[in-house]
């Protein structure tokens, strides 16, 4: 069977800076994909580039069989590829519910967009609360949820999390990854990018550690998670 | 006549020519950060296209015949070279450093000057444009002409609609979420170069109303009267907020009554006697913007937000 999604070798630079240094990687339908790594690592750059915001220098993207390097953003999300965006880049001065409407925003289907809704206040009851509330006055954990939602919108059939836990409290956090878990039960697959490499290792199927530019250690995320150089690298131990 | 009344209902009237323009400015930096300097010469261009319309039809047809087809003629040349500057001199430049863009509307600005003085029949000096055979009315003591009442039912009308369009219509949705957030608009499947064709579309709209508006009134057209205008324009949209269109409007309307009202009464303040009149309206709009700039950076209705750029 053919992977969901492949990158091949993948290179994206800006200007003369090459951020991301030939990189390859699978996604199969149904798994959930960490990518760790500490800052700078080019983890973010691989999304923005998956998500057609920025162009490789080099390499290949097939997304559900079909090459995606040289489509423009708008179009790629079309195809079943939704990103929800590092630092969660909600639209501040539109209400939750427009924030979600936006996320359907190329699906014809007025009562499956209606049920979706639902669906994410279901998942997230705090959102169906404030519907009306314009989205730059909640907290972080909440606009987290909402552009967690917001991609979901879409009908993916790969999501794409950057950094989902970043600036949270722990109890937000946990509550966020509780999240991801549930996601991945009901056959969600998801790509994720995570500075917080225990809880994304702990619940992926695979896992790849990146440094600057380079993917230097791949594995299925039990055995990261046991692997010394990555306990002492990024789970703070000696 | 030098009442309140007419001093206010002239200020109206001006002020609703303005706020049209500022859509233009208000719109396109709301959503590329861009001062289009050239949407002075599109308002422009809009009146020689209603000029042009209006001259093709045969001699004696009515002015309300005539009028909706002007209207139609002024909104296609506004709105196509609104849009074609769009594509072929701003576009290129989405990425490059601020300064090459705005060089770019300045040059654009000249050039659509120059084209209408020496190719336009006669365009060299003022060209008279065509007048509604009607009023003028008295109301009470406020003298009403019949170029006046265009731009007052003409510029509620835009304005209304410009409202329940970016509100209520999915394009209008996009256009909110791509003046907030380009990248993340794209990510929601949003083609943004489109929702910005559409910004210069609806500016160039506004535009030729505007110009038809002043024509009507002032009864000539001229290839210099979109430098004036479109400066005030510029102005009000930043009274009022730039990138707020409610601001656009309301920055219009002051900046056109607070001219009016200076024009008028400012030579009664004793010892102010040689600033008031025609001449010194432009000083005092300006001063207006200065203040307002001090008091109030952001504009009467803008908020408060970091640059993105």
């Amino acid at each position: 069977m053919t992977a969901l999604l492949e990158v091949e070798d993948l290179r994206v630079s800006y200007g003369k800076i090459e951020a991301v240094k030939g990189i390859s990687f699978t996604v199969e339908a149904g798994q959930v994909v960490t990518l760790i790594g500490t800052n700078g690592a080019g983890k973010t750059t691989t999304l923005r580039t998956l998500s057609g915001l920025l162009r490789p220098t080099h390499g290949r993207v097939v997304f559900d069989g079909q090459p995606i390097e040289k489509v423009p953003a708008h179009k790629i999300v079309a195809l079943g590829l939704a990103h929800s965006p590092e630092g969660r880049h909600i639209f501040p001065r539109l209400t939750i519910e427009e924030n979600l409407k936006l996320g359907a925003y190329l699906r014809k289907d007025a009562d499956g967009i209606a049920k979706d809704i639902q669906r994410a206040y279901d998942l997230f009851p705090i959102l169906g609360e404030r519907r009306k509330q314009a989205a730059g006055t909640l907290s972080g954990g909440e606009q987290q949820m909402l552009a967690m939602g917001r991609a979901l919108m879409s009908q993916p059939k790969l999501l794409m999390l950057d950094e989902p836990s970043m600036g949270l409290s722990p109890i937000m956090m946990q509550k966020i990854m509780q999240t991801i878990v549930e996601l991945k039960a009901s056959g969600t697959t998801i790509l994720l990018v995570e500075q917080n490499a225990q809880a994304a290792l702990s619940l992926a199927d695979q896992g790849h550690v990146m440094e600057i530019g380079n993917i230097v250690l791949s594995g299925t995320g039990r055995d990261l998670l046991h692997d010394e150089s990555v306990r002492k690298a990024y789970l703070g131990e000696d | 006549m030098n009442t309140l009344p007419q001093q206010l209902a002239n200020g109206l009237f001006l002020g609703s020519m303005y706020g049209l323009i500022a859509i233009g400015y208000t719109m396109v930096y709301g959503i590329v950060q861009l001062i289009n300097f050239a949407h002075g010469e599109i308002f422009m261009t809009g009146g020689f296209g209603a000029l042009t319309v209006y001259l093709a039809l045969p001699s004696g047809t009515s002015m309300w015949v005539a009028l909706p087809l002007m209207l139609i003629g002024g909104t296609l040349v506004a709105v196509l070279i609104a849009t074609g500057a769009e594509r072929f001199a701003y576009r290129p430049l989405r990425n490059a450093p601020r300064l090459a863009p705005l060089i770019t509307a300045i040059g654009l600005s000249l050039a659509l000057q120059e084209a209408v003085r020496n190719w336009y029949p006669q365009a060299t000096s003022a060209r008279v444009f065509p007048q509604i055979n009607a009023g003028p009315w008295n109301i009470g003591s406020v003298n009403i002409s019949s170029g006046d009442v265009f731009v007052i039912i003409a510029a509620p009308i835009c304005m209304a609609a410009l409202a329940s369009f970016v509100r209520a219509t999915r394009t209008g949705r996009a256009m909110q979420a791509t003046a907030q957030d380009p990248d993340t608009a794209q990510l929601m499947g949003i083609d943004t170069n489109r929702v910005i064709v559409i910004a210069f579309a609806i500016g160039g709209l506004f535009a030729a109303v505007a110009s038809l508006a002043y024509g009507l009134r002032y009864g000539q057209v001229k290839y210099d009267m979109g430098f004036q205008a479109g400066l005030k324009a510029f102005t009000a949209a930043v009274l009022g907020g730039i990138g707020n269109i409610y601001g656009a409007m309301l920055g219009g309307l002051v900046l056109g009554v607070a001219e009016a009202l200076a024009t008028a009464y400012i030579a009664n303040i004793p010892g102010m006697g040689q600033f008031g009149g025609q001449g010194w309206a432009s000083v005092w709009a300006f001063i207006l913007l200065i203040l307002v700039l001090l008091l109030r950076p952001q504009g009467l209705l803008g908020e408060r937000v970091a640059d993105r750029a």
